[in-house]
């Protein structure tokens, strides 16, 4: 079972994320509003994984990456984000993230992305 | 405003409501209003454009229709919260959809959600404004670009 952060500055979506995430694999242990939030909450939890926002209040997804990849280089971070060009998904995995999934998607897209984003690390 | 143009924020709300509630949504004809009479239904999520576009694209819908999309989602909390934060979701995912075509000098800001229609201080007054009727289900709702530059 592995940890999970989600952070996003939408309701909707992070209680999304948190239904539909595979249960037999995934523990969701903090769920985060923006980058700041997400900062405390990592230190506070140390999820192996989180889920990741861009486009947020206070401090966006593309630095948050940066700070949580600083303090836990192992992390795995998906960047689940609407911004669909190829430009922000070069410059996510440039900072750290390991995939990005576009926003919309449904939950089989999601688990997939999850369950391609932590191979090896049952292990 | 080209027809291409049009065309990426058409295919936006297609590809929302598609992957959203897997039932069909079908798209009117654009058509040209006047900003001081901006096109709204009860609730709005605004979000503006900078870089070489500037202006607002909004998603417009009554609560109705959002409760419904949130049903949809797996939500069953169809407060007002929920609801507005719905209504920012869907337009920062159809203007978020967007920088696909125009590229990631496209800059969009974080969704600003109100009831009603958005204010001068969002759409100015010496522009018109492209709205794109949506229909989903029984209800009706829009999308409305209001950029310069493109």
């Amino acid at each position: 079972m592995l940890d999970v952060m989600i952070v996003d500055d939408s309701n909707i979506i992070r209680r999304k994320i948190e239904r539909s995430a595979d249960r037999q694999f995934f523990n969701i242990v903090a769920l985060a509003r923006n980058g700041l939030e997400a900062v405390d909450l990592f230190q506070a939890h140390r999820p192996q994984v989180v889920t990741m926002d861009l486009t947020m209040p206070e401090m966006d997804g593309i630095e948050c990456v940066e700070r949580l990849v600083k303090i836990d280089p192992a992390v795995r971070i998906l960047v689940i984000s609407a911004l669909s060009d190829v430009e922000t998904g070069i410059l996510a995995l440039e900072r750290g993230a390991r995939g990005f999934l576009c926003k919309p998607f449904d939950d089989e897209q999601l688990n997939g992305a999850l369950t391609e984003l932590v191979e090896g690390l049952h292990d | 405003m080209t027809e291409d143009t049009l065309k990426v924020f058409i295919d936006g709300v297609v590809r929302y409501f598609q992957h959203t509630s897997h039932k069909e949504v079908k798209v009117g004809a654009p058509y040209l209003v006047d900003n001081r009479q901006p096109a709204s239904f009860d609730y709005t999520g605004i979000i503006g454009i900078s870089g070489p576009y500037r202006g607002t694209v909004y998603f417009t819908a009554p609560r109705a229709l959002l409760s419904h999309l949130l049903l949809s989602l797996g939500e069953q909390d169809t407060s007002t919260g929920n609801i507005l934060d719905l209504v920012g979701e869907v337009a920062n995912t159809i203007a978020g959809n967007a920088r696909a075509a125009f590229g990631h000098e496209f800059m969009i800001s974080v969704p600003v959600m109100i009831e009603g229609a958005p204010s001068q201080i969002q759409l100015p007054v010496d522009l018109r404004s492209y709205v794109i009727p949506v229909s989903w289900k029984s209800y009706q709702a829009a999308v409305v670009i209001c950029l310069e530059g493109v």
